[in-house]
């Protein structure tokens, strides 16, 4: 547990008045207050420094014991302990200090904690009392392959389980609502929503852009040229295409209705764009050779 | 008009311990719906979590109700812009080997 630089962390000098304590924090408030940086965890993560660092510097008896201990706060208690008693002779044992003595809400580090024991002294900047219930969120990683089809998934959210439909369709980084998921309110009030983020990563040879698919085809040179019939992989199968004979290199074909779910509308499908890559055949025989450049020949003729 | 899904405001005031004109100033303001059934004010409950985003905006940070409505337009903006953000990265993936 490393010793945290409240002073640092609201920008003042280590002789900075109680006004200007007050002053630097409300300006760093009010750039990393959570309601003003949605979705953001490294300003939640400032934010709760700046609160921790206001709740030591701008109380008096905090100020003091920080300031008195500072980088030694670790033996703090033993000090302590050693003023109380009277007695200055060392003593080996760490006091009443004990790690992860305290079950924080994660609100305090474990400095803090273990410096003023977890508890936020009154007058704390933060409204306690809500009436709704608190949000929660969370973030869903999920296949490309999970979302294509309409599903229900348990999941485990503040020890409750909670079972939900992730409907078909669901786009990367895609945020839903389900209301009342929340935690309970106060006084009769509302309970809080349950906010799931999707991660939807993609391992598939399939590039997705919204309900369209896309696909390169590799297209045996005979066929490109004389034409013929080719077998497709589609995302949940397999299609069988006619292909023109001098069909060129990048041709694009699209195949209706074979692309992703559209969310929210069951059966209906985005369509499947394939784009034909023609390979040209390398390591020829001798006699393969020949007949290339017989056929070059007579093009030239 | 059933009010028995709505929250009479009196109760918003003592929950949250503030004068009465802060909500009709929001109200003013068009920030907040205010329904009146039988002489009695309500909130609709999907309402409260903006108002207790706006109360903090208010009593956290010192912000009076004009400066409330600046930041919802522009957290509004960042809202449009932050999916646009991510519509684009997805079409991205599109163009990425």
């Amino acid at each position: 547990m490393a010793f945290i630089d409240y002073y640092k962390i609201l920008e003042v000098d280590k002789k900075a008045t109680e006004a200007e304590i007050k002053k630097a924090y409300r300006k760093l408030a009010r750039k990393y207050h959570p309601d003003l940086n949605p979705n953001d965890k490294e300003a939640e993560r400032k934010f709760k420094e700046i609160n921790e660092a206001n709740e030591v510097l701008s109380h008096s008896e905090n100020r003091k014991k920080y300031d008195d201990y500072g980088e030694n706060w670790q033996h703090a208690e033993e000090f302590e302990k050693s003023k109380q008693h009277r007695q200055y002779q060392g003593n080996g044992q760490k006091g009443g200090y004990e790690e992860g003595g305290f079950s924080g809400s994660g609100d305090f580090s474990n400095f803090f904690e273990s410096m003023f024991g977890g508890r936020s002294t009154a007058g704390g900047s933060r409204r306690e009392a809500q009436f709704k219930g608190q949000d929660f969120s969370t973030e869903l990683h999920l296949d490309l392959k999970d979302v294509y089809s309409t599903h229900k998934r348990t999941l485990t959210i503040n020890s409750k389980n909670i079972r939900i439909t992730i409907p078909a369709g669901v786009e990367n980084g895609q945020q839903i609502k389900i209301s009342g998921m929340g935690g309970e309110g106060a006084s009769g009030g509302p309970k809080g929503d349950l906010y799931i983020t999707f991660t939807v990563a993609n391992h598939t040879e399939f590039k997705r852009d919204k309900n369209n698919l896309y696909a390169s085809v590799a297209l045996d040179l005979y066929a490109a040229l004389l034409g013929g019939e080719i077998t497709v992989a589609t995302f949940d199968g397999k299609v069988k295409l006619t292909v023109k004979p001098g069909t060129q290199n990048g041709t694009n074909v699209k195949l209706k209705g074979k692309g992703f779910p559209i969310y929210k509308k069951e059966g209906e499908f985005g369509d499947l764009y394939i784009t034909y890559q023609v390979k040209i055949p390398t390591d020829l025989s001798q006699k393969e050779k020949d007949l290339f450049m017989e056929l070059s020949k007579l093009k030239t003729s | 008009m059933n009010t028995k899904n709505l929250i009479p405001l009196s109760l918003l005031y003592i929950q949250y311990n503030l004068e009465m004109s802060f909500f009709f100033k929001l109200h003013e303001m068009g920030l907040l719906e205010i329904l009146t059934v039988d002489e009695t004010k309500y909130v609709r409950p999907e309402s409260v979590h903006e108002i207790e985003k706006m109360i903090r905006i208010h009593e956290e940070l010192e912000v009076n109700i004009h400066g409330i409505d600046v930041i919802l337009n522009l957290l509004e903006k960042i809202e449009l812009l932050q999916n646009e953000l991510i519509s684009v990265k997805n079409r991205l993936s599109l163009y990425e080997s």
